[in-house]
């Protein structure tokens, strides 16, 4: 290793074959805070994930899927009105997006859909259950269901039901059945709890399609190994740009994939920043927010330990944003842990700056973005009047914002 | 009676109250009834007089659930108790303050029912201090497999508490054993792949994996999830098992009284179950 971080992280910790522990820890988040009946389900997960990674007959499928099916490699674009727009010096930052909302279901998420897709085949389960927060994973995960001849349940808040309906029609399109989830906020926590209950009722038959890097151990690793394509496109992508590594990457995060997905082939290329977006909601101050990492405190949520929006008494909090997304009080433990050793810094946008990014992106570039990409953007204008000349920007561009316009309408009024 | 006046003094000698519960009830040839109930739900008050007066009726051990707002491993029934237990206000403060108010007059082991983060929360060490400053006898923490529940186990231990592990109908052979050996008191026996919940039939495969377990270990076996009733608590002794837990069909009975009948109502029911433990 080579590794030039700050003394307090640990080489070992950062060599990605380490990454997560024998024991599925990040550091100290991670973990399999489950019940027991699934814990022999875990280590069948990770066996094949293990076994299937190491086939070719399993990886020339999927890289066959991901460019025939799903259209990788997907561009690295030169956003330069965005350039314009933030870095008018003409020797100033260059903004990249790495066009994420081009894959087949207009997002990052069908890469991990597809993957586990293929995994449940080779385990030979033969219902497959998700959540789904803003819709894109359940969408992915109903498409890849539906190309493969699975049976799928997509677990849903009603309150994301409501804000996100474009999408449960697409789903119910497809062949899924969308069950409602009225427990709690009826949000993303919830639909993510009902589903691990599904999974613990019916494991022998079914696989869980988990949607981001967060959940028990090997949930963490194995969605971000099936997102990493993202990042190493990306890395040769830049190479064939401007012929060296990008200085800052920049993802929104919820729990955290499609940023994991980006970061993870860069984490030991120590000169790269990685700058994870959370949502602030109505704003830090009010307690109406997302920003699990910027305002949490450690604790257990989904089967894995991780930064967590919880009351003095542990129990989980209520998160609020405008992207349904990004509406979770949880985040994925490797990001957690690229925090604590201070790898990746974390910050958060508000509704409101999210909002406005869009239509800035929008207008400059003819991309509509999706709101949880928004809010990615909306980083730029503090990140750069920051930026010296000549730095390379690369902006996870995680997926295209058809399913909000409603919700952008919405809250826009009479502005259109 | 006799039974809790033995039990107390064996505390004092070994300290462990749940393993001395269990030799106690095999001297007896009776297996232990277990009932389940939801802090809070409808209040700590309630709770305070049901913890009381389902002693005096004769049940051996009381599961304590501390209510979360996020209970993976619970069916609908416990899932609303939990909900409305938080909405009364009820806090692990207020859980453990309720349980010291009752030292001195509750003399059967209470088992503190609670999910990880809570407990994380808290910090372990401080957990296990206070419940044990309590009263508390024993911990099951359905969301902390084996493998994380090797700390909190030691803890516990020192504050002379017995944390319970739990099986599954699907875990392998050769893990059960490693869990029925690390597991203090008894070896807490999942009787459905699922969450808690009465079920009207029990799978056969529950009396197989009783068996099992009494071969792998001479720990006593308590059976959970899904018992409703009678029935199923004379089908669980039958197998051979060594206690009875009676979880959602308790809480709904709770749920379902008129305001002012929920302790006459578990009692009732208690009753019934209690017919078929010798």
């Amino acid at each position: 290793m080579t590794s030039t971080l700050s003394s307090q992280s640990n080489d070992e910790d950062l060599a990605v074959n380490s990454r997560p522990s024998a024991s599925g820890r990040f550091g100290r988040y991670g973990g399999q805070y489950v019940p027991e009946t699934l814990m022999p389900a875990l280590a069948e997960l990770e066996e094949a994930a293990i076994a299937a990674w190491q086939d070719t007959s399993f990886t020339n499928e999927l890289n066959h899927l991901l460019s025939t099916y799903v259209g990788r490699a997907t561009p690295l674009y030169e956003a330069k009105r965005l350039t314009q727009h933030y870095c008018r010096n003409e020797a100033g930052a260059r903004i990249w997006l790495k066009r994420e909302d081009l894959n087949h279901t207009g997002a990052h998420k069908i890469n991990n859909a597809l993957g586990q897709a293929l995994l449940a085949l080779r385990m030979g389960k033969k219902r497959i259950i998700a959540e789904t927060g803003a819709g894109q994973h359940g969408v992915a995960t109903a498409t890849v269901c539906a190309r493969f001849g699975l049976k799928c349940v997509i677990y849903m808040g009603q309150e994301d039901m409501r804000r996100q309906a474009l999408n449960v029609f697409r789903m119910k399109l497809l062949g899924a059945k969308v069950q409602p989830v009225t427990a709690g906020t009826a949000t993303l926590k919830d639909a993510t709890s009902e589903a691990i209950r599904d999974w613990v009722t019916n494991v022998e038959t079914t696989h869980y399609i988990l949607g981001s890097v967060a959940g028990p151990h090997p949930y963490p690793m194995l969605v971000r190994d099936f997102h990493a394509v993202i990042g190493e496109e990306t890395k040769r992508q830049c190479y064939e740009a401007f012929g060296r590594l990008p200085d800052v990457l920049m993802a929104c995060v919820g729990g955290g994939s499609n940023a994991m997905g980006l970061f993870h082939p860069f984490v030991q290329d120590s000169s790269v920043r990685m700058i994870g977006v959370e949502a602030a909601g109505d704003g830090i101050s009010t307690g109406r927010h997302a920003a699990t990492i910027t305002q949490g405190r450690v604790g257990v949520l989904h089967g894995a330990m991780s930064f967590l929006l919880q009351d003095q008494d542990g129990q989980v909090q209520e998160a609020h944003s405008i992207s349904a997304g990004l509406d979770y009080p949880g985040v994925g433990p490797e990001h957690s842990f690229l925090s604590e050793i201070g790898r990746a810094e974390y910050f958060a946008v508000t509704d409101h700056e999210a909002l406005e990014a869009l239509q800035l992106v929008s207008q400059l570039e003819g991309i509509i973005p999706a709101l949880e990409t928004a809010h990615a953007f909306a980083w730029l204008k503090n990140l750069c009047p920051t930026l010296e000349p000549g730095t390379e920007v690369v902006i996870n561009c995680s997926g295209r914002g058809d399913k909000d316009v409603n919700t952008v309408a919405e809250k826009l009024g009479n502005k259109f | 009676m006799a039974f809790k006046n033995d039990s107390l003094e064996l505390k004092t000698q070994t300290g462990f109250l749940i393993s001395s519960c269990f030799e106690q009830l095999q001297k007896k040839d009776r297996i232990a009834l277990m009932p389940f109930l939801m802090a809070g739900d409808p209040s700590l008050k309630i709770t305070a007089e049901l913890l009381l007066r389902l002693q005096d009726c004769g049940v051996d051990m009381i599961e304590l659930g501390v209510p979360y707002s996020d209970p993976l491993a619970d069916g609908p029934v416990i899932q609303e108790a939990a909900s409305r237990a938080l909405k009364s206000g009820t806090t692990i403060n207020g859980i453990l303050e309720m349980l010291t108010a009752l030292k001195g007059k509750l003399s059967i082991p209470i088992i503190l029912f609670t999910y990880s983060n809570p407990l994380l929360n808290r910090g372990m060490d401080t957990f296990c201090a206070t419940a044990a400053d309590a009263g508390v006898s024993g911990l099951v923490v359905p969301d902390l497999p084996l493998e994380e529940a090797e700390r909190l186990s030691v803890l516990a231990l020192e504050k002379r508490i017995e944390l319970v592990l739990l099986v599954a109908p699907t875990t392998p052979k050769e893990r059960m054993t490693r869990i029925s050996s690390r597991s203090k008191g008894f070896t807490y026996l999942v009787s459905v792949t699922g969450v808690t919940g009465e079920r009207s039939v029990m799978e056969d495969r529950v009396g197989h994996l009783v068996k099992e377990l009494k071969q792998l270990s001479s720990k006593p076996v308590a059976v959970g999830f899904g018992i409703s009733g009678p029935k199923q608590v004379r089908q669980v002794r039958e197998w051979g098992a060594d206690g009875a837990i009676v979880g959602s069909a308790l809480v709904k009975r709770i749920a379902n009284s008129s305001p002012g009948r929920e302790v006459d109502e578990a009692i009732l029911f208690c009753r019934e179950l209690l017919e078929e433990v010798n």
